[in-house]
């Protein structure tokens, strides 16, 4: 077992630096003239020109220049710097004080997707072609049919401003209150999909042999249903809210962007529109980071869920 | 079994440690609502809040509390002293600027004409990187400080005569100067700013020192808000409110709801997507006033097809400006016939003439005849939010013209710009301008000068550029706005660009503000606003 996340830890290392190093390379191809990006519509003076142009190497071009600039990059990464973005701010600062708003909503999300999705699907899938049942196939179908874009603004002018149960804005040092509008506009498409695939597992292991074996010893219903099929109907789950953590914080750009949440999402838009590449790489290599940890911590829990699983 | 513990013990730090990033920050929220006289006002993470190297609008609106200019304006657009005693020259030359005694920066630091001195060498040297370095280029001595290792450090154009007044020498004269002392690039730094002559500290940036009628409350942060209150020791008109949170927003909208809900105070740009429903959902808290923005549509002068005036005011008749102000805009624009904003003095109105007046029958006849394109393209930025009005042209060409039409997005200014100076054919494409200080040289020196910093269709016409240069040069300022005038008549002949709208302030606050308003500079007034009730 040791042996085995050792192994994943040292694959993490090899997959960081590699895909730092196509982010690197993408943004840096894609890269017009950051510096009337950065002025917008003014025209960009010579001597802000020739400052900036020295300052972040920008005169470095071809594939000479890329790895010379990409080297400089982990160099400076290596010794805990990320760099400045464009407008000079460090850009280690900006990402922390992003990161911890972006993990709150997105645990917030997550934590929404598997009370209400997973207690849903499991109920769902004992009582099948019930009436709870069809209710919840047509509004996870309504929910996953909707997109953020217009989910997120209806609620927030209907549960912020009209009805003002909650603030319409979260800002950037908001209450848990505040957060949880935004959290579960951003955790209802997750949970849709968590409460199908929850049902579809539930139902399929409750005609498993094991559970006839257990009906057939005289085991109560709720002892089957959570001891021996929740736990083996957990593990598509598992997997897909493991994944599905990543794509929270990386995903949630809409959702800030509305709710005013100044976090990764955010900054991440900001670096690519304004092609601020220092920055996006910095936010992109943090994020590889979030990825790679929560799947080894998907791929730990299947052991727990599975005893048939083993790692060596 | 054993396996199996391990495992969980495994992934429970593993899942502790991602948890416990979570739990980093708490903490208040509120943006101190107990205190009747703090007011919220919206804006965008400024790029910079050193004076001299602020140049959008959310940082000027910063620094426009935490600053007292040496000239405002009045009603007229005309400058009056403020924190000057005087600005006067005899020959528009050398410029004699005597300071207001009783001035003192916020950490309690005289204001003297050698802080105004230390600030302006600062953002004129170029390798200092400030984007407001251009403004300083009429000052003598500007051209020594160029460069990647300049000769000197110091304008040579500004003398020092005693702790209250400095003259500032010119390369040549210029008519305008005292007006242009309004600009942001022209407040002064404390000694506190400078951690050695000429070297600016990095915190300085972080909680800028002025000597305006708001002092900073702990530091800017990022994203996040910058808290700004009354400054007792200030001398001149003292603000009605006693703290101001500009509230940074990525997003209009969301700053928008947060108005409608009371959350915020002051929106100083309704988000297009709301105009329709604004006026309805704010009433009589949703406002107008005048403001600077030029929004026209630029040729290549250079590529062929476009290259013959009358093809060019032709495009012109075909569009019914009215028309697209109204639909697309909702009145919140309105139609330019003329080629600088209304809100300068020496504005005229439809100096473009017949050419500016929507005549599809005419437009034709001399489209024909002069020979335009069978195609004709707009480019414009996708990320700007054009396409809407760009269409309803290109659809009005169209129809007015019976040539086939299109409008062509790039996806950033920045790229269209970048197309034009690399002269690839992009067709005509849009532009749109904001004055620094209202007169009309700040537009037509940039937009139409041979040499103009944001001419990008290379225009060219001798005779204009000597009219704007003796204007500059003259003696009066009537003098200088007949030679503006004449100037102004020479573009209407040339057509270089087709003058489309002039944009307004179109701002909301909430039910707990009164007495908002907005200058030319889409800054909302901070001495005037006050808490209602």
């Amino acid at each position: 077992m040791f042996r085995y996340i050792l192994r994943r830890l040292l694959q993490m290392v090899l997959a960081f630096f590699g895909t730092t190093l196509i982010v690197y390379a993408l943004t840096f191809a894609g890269q017009g003239d950051p510096i009337q990006a950065l002025a917008g519509e003014r025209p960009v003076t010579p001597a802000q020109r020739a400052y900036l142009t020295e300052k972040y190497h920008l005169d470095a071009t071809g594939v000479g220049g890329f790895f010379y600039r990409y080297f400089d990059y982990v160099k400076n990464l290596l010794q805990g710097n990320l760099g400045e973005s464009l407008t000079g701010r460090n850009i280690g600062d900006i990402l922390q004080q992003a990161w911890p708003v972006t993990v709150r909503l997105a645990l917030i999300a997550l934590a929404v997707a598997i009370i209400f999705g997973v207690t849903a699907g499991v109920l769902a899938g004992i009582r099948r072609a019930s009436i709870f049942d069809n209710s919840t196939l047509v509004l996870t179908l309504l929910v996953l049919g909707i997109p953020t874009i217009v989910l997120a603004p209806l609620a927030q002018y209907f549960l912020g401003v009209k009805w003002q149960l909650f603030p319409p804005t979260a800002g950037s040092d908001p209450t848990f209150y505040a957060l949880l509008l935004p959290g579960i506009v951003l955790g209802s498409l997750s949970l849709a999909t968590a409460l199908r695939l929850t049902r579809a597992s539930v139902a399929e292991n409750l005609r498993a042999d094991y559970v006839r074996t257990a009906r057939s010893k005289g085991l109560v219903k709720r002892r089957i249903v959570i001891v021996h099929v929740l736990r083996n109907s957990l593990i598509p789950v598992v997997t897909f809210l493991g994944v599905e953590l990543g794509n929270l914080m990386s995903g949630a750009i809409i959702t800030e962007g509305v709710f005013n949440i100044p976090g990764v999402g955010f900054n991440l838009f900001r670096g690519i529109r304004t092609e601020d590449g220092p920055l996006v790489v910095g936010i992109v290599s943090v994020l590889v980071v979030v990825y790679l940890v929560s799947n080894l911590v998907v791929d730990v829990l299947y052991a727990v869920l599975d005893p048939r699983i083993r790692y060596e | 079994m054993r396996v199996r513990r391990l495992a969980a013990w495994t992934a429970l730090p593993l899942a502790v440690t991602l948890g416990l990033a979570a739990c980093g920050s708490g903490g208040d929220g509120g943006s101190g609502g107990s205190d009747s006289s703090a007011v919220s006002i919206q804006i965008a993470e400024p790029k910079h809040l050193v004076p001299t190297n602020t140049t959008e609008t959310s940082g000027s609106q910063v620094i426009a509390g935490l600053f007292s200019p040496l000239v405002d304006y009045d009603a007229q657009n005309k400058p009056y002293e403020v924190a000057a005693e005087s600005v006067t020259s005899t020959d528009n030359k050398v410029w004699t600027i005597k300071l207001k005694d009783g001035y003192t920066f916020h950490n309690g630091e005289k204001v003297t004409s050698q802080s105004y001195i230390n600030a302006w060498n600062y953002g004129a040297y170029a390798p200092n990187g400030q984007d407001t370095n251009p403004f300083f280029e009429k000052i003598a001595g500007f051209a020594d400080l160029q460069g990647k290792a300049p000769k000197a450090k110091e304008l040579s154009g500004l003398k020092k005569v005693d702790d209250l007044t400095f003259t500032v020498t010119l390369s040549e004269p210029y008519i305008d100067f005292r007006t242009t002392l309004g600009y942001n690039a022209f407040f002064p730094m404390p000694d506190a700013a400078f951690s050695a002559p000429g070297v600016l500290k990095d915190s300085y940036e972080q909680a800028p020192i002025g000597q305006g009628p708001f002092k900073m409350k702990g530091t800017w942060q990022h994203d996040s808000k910058i808290d700004v209150e009354r400054y007792d020791a200030f001398p001149g008109e003292k603000p009605k409110v006693k703290n101001v949170e500009f509230r940074i927003y990525q997003q209009l909208t969301a700053a928008y709801a947060d108005v409608l809900a009371d959350n915020l105070d002051v929106l100083p740009t309704i988000p297009t997507e709301s105009l329709s429903t604004a006026p309805s959902d704010l009433g009589d808290r949703y406002k107008t006033s005048p403001m600077s923005s030029f929004q026209f549509l630029a040729f290549p002068t250079f590529d062929k097809d476009y290259s013959s005036p009358d093809v060019r005011k032709a495009i012109s008749m075909a569009i019914d400006r009215d028309e697209i102000t109204k639909s697309v805009f909702k009145g919140s624009q309105t139609s330019a016939r003329s080629f600088v904003s209304p809100v300068l003095p020496g504005y005229r109105e439809d100096t473009t003439g017949t050419a500016g007046e929507f005549n599809p029958t005419e437009a034709k006849k001399l489209y024909q005849a002069a020979g335009g394109p069978s195609k004709i393209v707009i480019s414009y930025n996708g990320d700007g939010g054009h396409k809407d009005w760009v269409d309803a042209t290109v659809n009005q060409l169209k129809t007015n013209l019976g040539v086939d039409a299109v409008g062509s997005a790039e996806p950033k200014f920045a790229d269209l710009l970048t197309k034009v100076e690399n002269k690839t054919p992009v067709g005509a494409f849009r532009m749109g301008w904001v004055m620094d200080y209202p007169t009309m040289e700040d537009y037509l020196g940039p937009l139409y000068s041979t040499n103009g910093a944001s001419n990008y269709y290379g225009y060219s016409n001798p005779d204009f550029d000597r009219l704007v240069k003796e204007g500059s040069a003259a003696k009066t300022q009537d003098e200088a706005i007949a030679k503006y005038q004449q100037a102004e008549d020479i573009l209407a002949k040339d057509m270089p660009v087709i003058p489309l709208r002039f944009g307004e302030n179109v701002f909301g606050h909430s039910s707990k503000v009164k007495n908002v308003e907005m200058d030319l500079f889409q800054r909302v007034n901070l001495v005037k606003i006050e808490a209602a009730n």
